[in-house]
């Protein structure tokens, strides 16, 4: 545990300090790659009168170049579709995409096909993330030919890619899906990303699915490559402990909303939000001594197609008030620290909760 | 659920008005004008002009399509070339004697096949499975006229156990079931007609079965202490609405299929009057026989869809 | 624990390199494999090869003229003066009518599920693909097609139309368009949703080159194992309509429509009059038994 904590922290350290900008760089060192605003999807449902799930609601963070932002929530929170909507796969309803500085599907600004040149991302290896009927090599070239790469110097790429993986290109290009294992169809996927040359990678739940051992391999592969090809993460998680383990800043989302979002260490050694302590309460601890008499949240997420007034965690909150249900909590800053912020209304002394004091720890 | 009864009502409705779209456009199909069939080939242009109004032809199509529709809603098929009877009367009493037919082939075709599948299905990779199979197979892939014939040349010619056509000595008009010497001439129909059904029945029969009792859930009644004999009725339940629907589509298997059987046996239903319209290029009669045969397919496959969500609760939506 | 932070210095660093050395095979390789295996589908394979090349050579292989008649050798028994299986009711060779016969079924049989395959196809990877406004129309007309049993669809159609080979060949295609689209477009749906897809739009890459790279290789599979399996029902259904009379005309051999045409002389020559049908049945029965196996063949979960 102390090492992989060092390990972050040098991460972190590096990551700031020495930040080799890309040849595609425009917008310097301090503009954030990617910048997101008021993101806003919600899907109609069929036969409920107008009615639809707001699976994305007002999402607005900012992803600064060269470090891992992670972002982890329950079922149904909207990660998925956020990942989705990064990479316009998914059209937002409303709000924008500022990529390196130049907004994405705007008049002045890069097409969704510039956008994915730059980005790419890693799908969770569920059976059908690569193609079955396609050798693992001719689906990592795929990418690079499309993108106008002569078909030879795409596979070329494609071996080059394998082995950076750890998969002997020789070995292992002409399998099919099937005839890999779980943690190796993993990283066909991860080197399917990078073939393209991305500078950002959006990473969907790309461990959920692994085995505990396997896990901890592509982990180690994802923050080697991460230094190797000088790339930014966007690593979206259930697992609080691995984001933990790969983040430098982390998320916290909620029913489509933002609910906290801070430094990696701050987040897990001094929560702000109720959900945020919460979900951290909820891992068992290895210590006998420290049993859980209650569970510290109960109930079921909420129905996203109707989400309770005001703020959305309420419902669920030990600490909900009438102002809770009235108005929504916009992101405070924790203690004058900018970099730490949560939606609640305890950390808002405007508001009139009556347990908040700004920046309270 | 009733909401679910509702669409699919619903959705019956274009199909039928599609159904009917096609029918009509039939007899554009025909190679030269429809006015053929009715008039002798050296008729004057007055009275082409004079027929050509009386049955409707000068207006446009669109305009014949819906008078033509507004007449069979109403049950005015026309009159038959041929015969100068309604068509209706023509259809009622041929769909009538295919009814009778049907009202033994189903059954048959159904119980055994089902039987045969279940027995299959119970004891796969089996003697009694690869009989079955085997059997399907060779159901599925024979020319039911030709079983006809073959049918006709055993037993009523080698052997004279059975008469080889028509429908009783003294013809459709007095067919009784409960005499031998009128019912002796339905044997061989039925079962040149069950085969097929039986072939695609038992096959799908064996496929579901043999699929459910893999599932886990038989296994968890096994070890619960069901007798086999309960496991099987599970089993049944569950497979039930997948046969349900090849059922359907047997029958109007049979509805269409039977065309081809009843020429064979000369037996007087809606297949030999298909053919004899054909024959004698009788419009109005195939028109009529077509629209009835299809849009009692699409209400076979309306009752069966909804038989089928009542009896499997996955299927209903909303 | 600290070898969680270095990078692996080369590929061998990780276990699984050590996998066993199988052979790898490409899925068509497999399905090969599987084929070569399968005693059953390549005897009857062989029956429909041989079939097919006797109807091709007919014209060698004949022993006397399909037309020529006879007037004293009229339903005669098998074997009589060198006609091996008989002649039939205008004193025409059996054997030689069956080989000629072959011709017109095979190809009555053949032709229409190639056209529908082609057709059917294209509409239903057009259908599944664009989903939406597109998706519904094409399958609800299709449906109104399906609304009517095949077999009546095929003699209405070739009725209406008066008949004859092509006709005939014409209805059956358009009774084989409507379940070669719905299998096409349930192929194409299912393969729609899957990940790998929005993984190559994700690349960039655009609707052509994602249906021709990863929709077809998919789809094609379950096509072409519905076609099989739609030859032995066409050829059914061809000499079905032969049989009635919608087929080819006298005096051409075909199958369906000898067979019609002895039905009347049943109680002279029973046997030789059942050859036609059982031509068409063992023809069919092969054809279906291969495309069986042909699916046992490619079918499998991967």
């Amino acid at each position: 545990m102390l090492d992989s904590q060092m390990e972050a922290l040098t991460d972190m350290a590096t990551a700031s300090a020495t930040v080799e900008l890309d040849p595609r760089d425009r917008g310097g060192a301090q503009q954030p790659l990617l910048i997101v605003r008021d993101l806003l999807k919600h899907f109609p449902v069929k036969g409920t009168g107008g009615k639809s799930v707001q699976a994305v609601d007002g999402v607005s963070f900012e992803v600064q170049k060269g470090e891992t932002l992670g972002i982890v929530g329950e079922s149904g929170c909207g990660k998925s579709t956020l990942a989705r909507l990064l990479l316009h796969l998914i059209r937002p309803d409303s709000g924008e995409l500022v990529f390196d500085g130049d907004p994405v599907d705007a008049p002045r600004g890069i097409t969704v096909s510039a956008l994915r040149r730059q980005v790419q991302m890693v799908f969770q290896d569920s059976y059908s993330s690569l193609n079955p009927r396609m050798p693992v090599r001719d689906s990592v070239a795929f990418g690079p030919f499309v993108q106008d790469t002569p078909k030879l110097q795409a596979r070329e790429i494609a071996r080059d890619m394998l082995a950076k993986v750890g998969l002997n290109p020789d070995q292992f290009g002409p399998r099919y899906p099937h005839e890999l294992s779980g943690g190796q169809k993993q990283r066909v996927n991860i080197a399917r990303a990078l073939a393209t040359n991305p500078r950002m990678v959006i990473l969907d739940e790309p461990v959920s699915a692994l085995d505990k051992s396997v896990e901890a391999q592509v982990l180690n592969l994802l923050r080697a490559l991460k230094r190797q090809f000088n790339l930014t993460y966007v690593f979206i998680s259930h697992d609080l402990m691995v984001v933990r383990y790969i983040s430098d800043r982390v998320l916290v989302m909620y029913l489509g909303r933002v609910v906290e979002l801070g430094p990696s260490e701050k987040i897990f050694s001094a929560p702000q939000h109720p959900y945020t302590r919460a979900l951290l309460a909820s891992q068992p601890s290895m210590d006998p001594a420290r049993r859980m008499e209650e569970p510290p949240i109960t109930g079921d997420p909420p129905n996203p197609i109707d989400p309770p007034s005001g703020c959305r965690f309420r419902t669920r909150c030990s600490f909900a008030e009438a102002v809770c249900e009235a108005s929504s909590p916009g992101l405070a800053s924790i203690g004058g620290d900018t970099a730490h912020v949560a939606a609640c209304h305890m950390l808002d002394r405007a508001s009139g909760h009556s347990l908040a004091t700004a920046g309270s720890a | 659920m009733s909401r679910y009864i509702l669409q699919r009502i619903l959705y019956a409705i274009p199909i039928a008005f599609g159904v009917s779209v096609v029918c009509f456009s039939l007899v554009y199909l025909a190679p030269g004008d429809p006015l053929q069939t009715v008039l002798p080939p050296d008729a004057t242009a007055e009275t082409i002009e004079i027929v050509k109004k009386a049955y409707g032809f000068d207006k446009p199509l669109p305009i014949q399509f819906l008078i033509w529709l507004g007449k069979v809603v109403t049950g005015d098929f026309g009159m038959s070339i041929a015969t100068r009877r309604p068509v209706l009367d023509e259809i009622i009493m041929a769909l009538s004697n295919t009814g009778m037919l049907a009202m033994f082939a189903i059954p048959t075709a159904f119980t055994i096949g089902f039987l045969m599948g279940l027995l299959a299905g119970c004891f796969p990779g089996k003697w009694i499975d690869r009989g079955v199979t085997g059997t399907a197979v060779f159901g599925v892939s024979l020319p039911n006229y030709w079983l006809a014939i073959v049918m006709v040349i055993i037993f009523a010619v080698e052997l004279s156990w059975l008469p080889a056509t028509g429908m009783g000595p003294k013809g459709s008009a007095e067919f009784s079931i409960w005499r031998w010497s009128d019912t002796q001439f339905l044997v061989l129909p039925v079962i040149t007609l069950s085969m097929i059904p039986i072939g695609i029945i038992s096959r799908t029969t064996r496929a579901a079965i043999a699929e459910m009792r893999n599932q886990d859930f038989v296994q968890t009644l096994r070890a619960k202490g069901l007798s086999e004999l309960a496991v099987i009725r599970h089993v049944i339940k569950n497979a039930l609405p997948g046969v349900l629907a090849v059922m359907g589509l047997q029958f109007g298997y049979l509805l269409g299929g039977s065309i081809l059987v009843e020429t064979v046996f000369t037996w007087p239903g809606s297949g030999f009057l298909l053919s004899k319209a054909i024959i004698n290029r009788d419009v109005p009669v195939l028109q009529g026989t077509i629209l009835t045969l299809a849009i009692a397919f699409v209400m076979t496959n309306l009752i069966i869809d909804l038989l089928q969500s009542m009896i499997d609760p996955r299927i209903r939506r909303g | 624990m600290s070898q969680t932070a270095t990078l692996p210095a080369s590929p061998d660093t990780f276990e699984d390199q050590a996998a066993p050395e199988t052979k790898i095979r490409s899925y068509w390789q497999s399905v090969g494999y599987r084929l070569r295996h399968d005693k059953m589908t390549i005897f009857f394979g062989s029956i429909v090869i041989l079939i097919v090349l006797a109807a091709i050579f007919a014209p060698l292989l004949a022993p006397f003229d399909p037309y020529k008649e006879s007037i004293i050798g009229r339903l005669k028994p098998m074997g009589w003066r060198n006609h091996t299986l008989g002649t039939d009711e205008l004193g025409r060779d059996m054997l030689t009518r069956l080989l000629y016969g072959g011709r017109v079924s095979l190809l009555m049989g053949i032709v229409p599920v190639i056209f529908a395959t082609c057709v059917g196809g294209m509409l239903g990877v057009i259908a599944g693909f664009m989903g939406g406004r597109v998706n519904t129309g094409i399958m609800r007309t299709m449906d109104v097609f399906y609304a009517f049993p095949s077999v009546l669809l095929a003699v209405a159609i070739s009725g209406a139309m008066g008949g004859g080979m092509l006709n005939g060949m014409l209805a059956l295609t358009l009774v084989f368009i409507p379940p070669m689209c719905r299998v096409a477009e349930t192929a194409t749906t299912q393969v729609r949703s899957l990940d790998f897809i929005e993984a190559a739009r994700a690349t960039g890459a655009g609707t052509f080159i994602i249906v021709r790279h990863h929709v077809l290789g998919n789809v094609l599979g379950p096509v072409f194992i519905y076609a099989s399996s739609l030859v032995s029902v066409s050829i059914l259904l061809a000499s079905g309509l032969s049989f009635l009379g919608l087929g080819v005309r006298p005096p051409t051999a075909d199958w369906g429509l000898m067979l019609s045409t002895l039905r009347q002389s049943i109680y002279v020559v029973p046997v030789v009059c059942a050859l036609p049908g059982l031509a068409i049945f063992v023809t069919s029965i092969c054809f279906n038994l291969v495309s069986d196996g042909l699916r046992a063949a490619m079918d499998v979960r991967m």
